[in-house]
């Protein structure tokens, strides 16, 4: 199976973890990542304002791209995803919308929310299927205790994500069963991190990072994973005592692909 | 030739704003067959009644359009109208220029325009209108009543004080439905079991009643007078004749950690047991999937204990088939599953509760035999919050909860608080709102108390977030009055969750072929006029079937269900629907399309001998339509091959004249 990839350029930067290992998972697991070819930031966020469109046209350049070459359309980074996912909705539902960015872009046809949107968690669960994923695990993560911390941006608005369940999800707690693990649910996991805040108000920041590590380690988790690259910032800056990892990293330890590339 | 009368109404101005009334009458009287045109402000009234009676009189008519409302409101007004004066009621012909269109156009050109067709388009069809006359059928003397709550209860102990015999399907071991869980009730905070269990043991005394108990409807056939319905009995596995409710069997029994339902799975239950004391019909019953004998035949202590010889492991499943003249749909509600409500972490901490956990935990009779403890440690909790509309009035969130209030948690969460105060005042209690709704008599004094009286903190705002921590629940929520973030460290945390139609419903309202709302909530007749009675004939609502109620609205409604079905019960015969199906036998050449497509089953084939041109006798299978049960849905019309099928009174050659007149 092939798919097109969309990084993101924190990707390339900070969390080149999150990207590699994707790689080289979905390798393991037959699946071709195919990068979208110049590909430009997502945009960073989802402005809610109607009137918005010009940090919304490289999603949909991205979108395009993918539709093209008759693709879904992979990212793996929360950030990401989420504008991308939300772009997508919103050429499929406002028409007003739709029909500016066409204009402005003049590409060669019209896009109209036509490719399906995926996360990597989703690609592993709808596509491969947990059931296949488990089968090629040749390390086992047995006997760890892994929580799976989702943020807010990975699973809301919950109606445009259709992801999961925002307020009682399982998909990454699926995920750490097919590796093996044992998954730690804990109130916080789709609590915020304190996001771009730690850079206005640092102490702010703080306390909600903390929030969530506390609240992970009294439910008796030896391990955080996640999805966001501004989460784990946020969590290991704040001085979180137990291993804050991306979920591709765990998986590409489990199917046996992690190799140590610093 | 028919000679015609037609009353154009104004409706006050509800017609008469849109529609030039006069210009209608006018033009309506050069129609071929009218011989009369009139208008009047309300021709329901008993003025413009007269004014039809006289022209009838008068001008010989032998047919009348009433250009007005909706037949649905008032044909039968109409009818009623033209049989006073000695007219076939159905030589009346409604042409509705109200809800299809006075209210939805604006232009008085175009409204009056499409009232004259309309009105044309029913004079059409008077013209080729046949005076019809009813049939008639038995009434069997018996009603059921489906579910055995609070709103059950009661209107089988109305209908059977009437004299009417009545069954009771509850599926449930024992009656006594969501009200014999309670602790108090509002607004006056007597015991529910002392005024429910009395009214229980009345349905089990009482010479009229009989209780289906562990049984559901699995069938119903028929029509209002004459439904025939099928129930099936539960093997419970202990003779219900023969048990005498001591409870040695339930003692004895060794399988000990099933979660019982009647406390919410808060404490165990043996595998045989008597859900609770006070349980009408008081006899045990044997949970198969948590019986050892059952399951692999090992065990059979109860057999051994039990002196009156009840026990019987051999028992089948059982199906009664019994007549009804009536039936009550009293099938009550359950709170939604918490599962999609993490935020409030009621998977993740036993001391996140439900509000019915919550009467369980208050109740002398409940898991803690009336000690407000916490479920995880057998604490007693020192702050208590309770967060109200959890699911309901959720129109953001529609894929999670409810759009509707469930109108009860408002005044049972003030009750809890209240209650909790009363007996711990050492304990705060914090009850968070979007608004606090008490309508009711006595309801709104009831919070006052609880917050001027006993102190409860209200807050108005919504709680976001629950985080347990070690023995804490930390709770965070928006004060939106004082415009501040909240955070308390609670010890026990109670959700009002909202509530829905038990799951129940749906199948048996395809059963009962009686409609629905988009919330599985029965829908009534009228909303305001007709509300306990069903849009299908013979089926009437008890309870929250038909929308979130309280106890005293329920036992209201329960009592009006109950004297509608006397009053129809109270009949020896029912008038029929005279607009049903026949079929032309000359035309049939039985080829079973129309027994097909029949949803009750009304259409049976006969032979029978035909003479032939040439004077011999053919038999052929033709098609009869048995007029009892035919409801007129006209299905069997439209899938008749050689049109040997029709309605009366809307007779294809009735609906193309309509059509024809519309389209001229």
């Amino acid at each position: 199976m092939k798919v097109s990839y969309f990084p993101g350029c924190t990707l390339k930067n900070k969390a080149k973890d999150l990207d590699a290992y994707a790689y080289k998972s979905a390798e393991a697991l037959g699946v071709t990542l195919e990068e979208i070819e110049n590909w430009q930031c997502c945009g960073g966020v989802f402005t809610t304002s109607k009137d918005e469109i010009a940090t919304k046209l490289s999603s949909v350049r991205a979108l395009k791209a993918a539709n093209d070459k008759g693709q879904p359309l992979v990212s793996v980074c929360s950030a990401c995803h989420n504008v991308i996912k939300q772009t997508n909705y919103a050429m499929q539902t406002d028409k007003d919308f739709a029909f500016k960015v066409n204009n402005y872009l003049k590409e060669d046809g019209p896009y109209n929310g036509e490719t399906e949107v995926l996360h990597f968690l989703e690609l592993l669960r709808d596509k491969i299927g947990f059931d296949t994923v488990k089968e090629k695990v040749v390390n086992s993560l047995k006997g760890k205790k892994i929580a799976a911390y989702y943020g807010c941006l990975l699973l809301r608005p919950g109606k445009v994500m259709r992801m999961d369940d925002p307020e009682n999800p399982t998909i990454m707690e699926d995920l750490i069963k097919a590796l093996g693990a044992e998954p730690v649910v804990f109130a916080n996991r789709n609590e915020c991190c304190g996001g771009y805040v730690s850079m206005e108000s640092p102490a702010l920041a703080a306390k909600k990072s903390n929030a969530v590590v506390e609240n992970a380690k009294a439910k008796g988790a030896d391990m955080i994973i996640t999805a966001c690259p501004l989460c784990r910032y946020n969590l290991v800056k704040n001085g979180a005592d137990i291993p804050v990892v991306y979920f591709t990293e765990l998986l590409a330890e489990a199917l046996g692909v992690k190799e140590d590339n610093k | 030739m028919q000679r015609i009368g037609v009353f154009v109404c104004w409706c006050g101005s509800n017609i008469a704003g849109t529609v030039d009334v006069h210009a209608v009458a006018e033009a309506l009287k050069l129609e071929p067959g009218v011989v009369f045109s009139t208008d009047y402000q309300y021709m329901c009234s008993q003025a413009g009644q007269n004014i039809i009676k006289e022209a009838i009189a008068e001008h010989k008519l032998t047919g009348i359009v009433v250009c007005s409302c909706s037949p649905r409101m008032h044909e039968a007004t109409f009818r009623k109208t033209a049989a006073a004066a000695g007219l076939n009621p159905y030589m009346v012909e409604i042409a509705n220029i109200r809800e299809q269109c006075s209210w939805v156009h604006k232009d008085m050109p175009i409204g009056t325009e499409k009232a004259i067709i309309l009105g044309k388009a029913a004079i059409a069809k008077v013209n080729l209108n046949a005076p019809l006359t009813p049939g008639e059928s038995p009434v069997t003397k018996r009603a059921l009543v489906i579910g055995g709550g609070i709103a059950g209860i009661q209107t089988a102990l109305d209908i059977a004080d009437a004299g009417f015999p009545v069954d009771i399907v509850e599926k449930k071991p024992t009656i006594g439905g969501k009200m014999a869980q309670l602790d108090k009730t509002f607004p006056t905070l007597d015991c529910a079991a002392c005024i429910l269990t009395p009214k229980m043991v009345d349905v089990a005394q009482h010479d009229k009643i009989r209780i289906f108990s562990y049984s559901e409807v699995t069938e119903v056939k028929g029509f209002v007078g004459n439904f025939d319905v099928k129930i099936k009995k539960h093997a419970r596995y202990v003779k219900e004749d023969v048990c005498t409710g001591c409870g040695d069997c339930v003692s004895k029994c060794p399988m000990k950690k099933v979660p019982n339902e009647f406390n919410l799975g808060m404490d165990n239950r043996h595998a045989i047991y008597i859900p609770f004391a006070q349980a009408v019909p008081k006899v045990a019953t044997i949970d198969p999937n948590a019986c050892n004998m059952i399951k692999n035949g090992k065990c059979g202590l109860c057999a051994k204990v039990c002196t009156a010889g009840a026990i019987d492991y051999t028992q089948k499943d059982e199906f009664i088939e019994e007549k009804y003249g009536a039936i009550v749909v009293a099938t009550g509600y359950n709170h939604i599953s918490m599962d999609k409500f993490d935020e409030f972490a009621y998977n993740q901490s036993k001391d996140v509760i439900t509000s019915l956990e919550f009467e369980r935990l208050t109740n002398a009779a409940g898991p803690t035999a009336g000690k407000l403890l916490r479920p995880s440690d057998g604490v007693h909790p020192h702050t208590i919050v309770f967060v109200q509309c959890v699911g309901s009035r959720c129109d953001a969130c529609a894929e999670k909860g409810k759009e509707y209030c469930s109108k009860i948690c408002c005044m049972y969460t003030a009750k809890h608080a209240m209650l909790t105060r009363d007996k711990y005042p050492d304990t705060d209690v914090y009850v968070f709102y979007i608004d606090v709704r008490t309508p009711g008599k006595n309801f709104d004094e009831f919070y006052r108390r609880a917050v001027e009286e006993y102190g409860v903190h209200y807050i108005k705002g919504m709680v976001g977030k629950v985080v347990p921590e070690g023995n804490k629940l930390k709770v965070q929520a928006s004060d939106l009055l004082s415009n501040k973030q909240l955070h308390i460290d609670a010890d026990l945390v109670v959700l009002a969750a909202a509530i829905e139609p038990d799951k129940s419903a749906r199948p048996l309202a395809t059963m009962l072929t009686a409609s629905m709302d988009t919330n599985d909530f029965f829908t009534e007749a009228h909303p305001k006029l007709r509300p306990v009675e069903s849009p299908t004939a013979g089926v009437f609502l008890s309870g929250a079937c038909q929308g979130p109620k309280d106890i005293p609205e329920t036992v209201s409604q329960a009592g009006a269900a109950a004297s509608k079905v006397i009053g129809l019960l109270a009949k020896d015969k029912l008038t029929g629907n005279p607009c049903i199906a026949h079929s032309d036998e000359m035309m049939c050449n039985g080829c079973s399309s129309c027994e097909r497509v029949c949803p009750y089953g009304a259409i049976t084939y006969v032979d029978k001998e035909f003479r032939m041109p040439d004077r011999t006798t053919a038999i052929r299978r033709v098609a009869s339509v048995n007029p009892a049960v035919c409801q007129g849905c006209g299905a069997c019309t439209v899938a008749c091959p050689s049109g040997a099928m029709d309605l009366k009174g809307f007779a294809t050659s009735q609906i193309i004249a309509e059509v024809d007149a519309i389209c001229k």
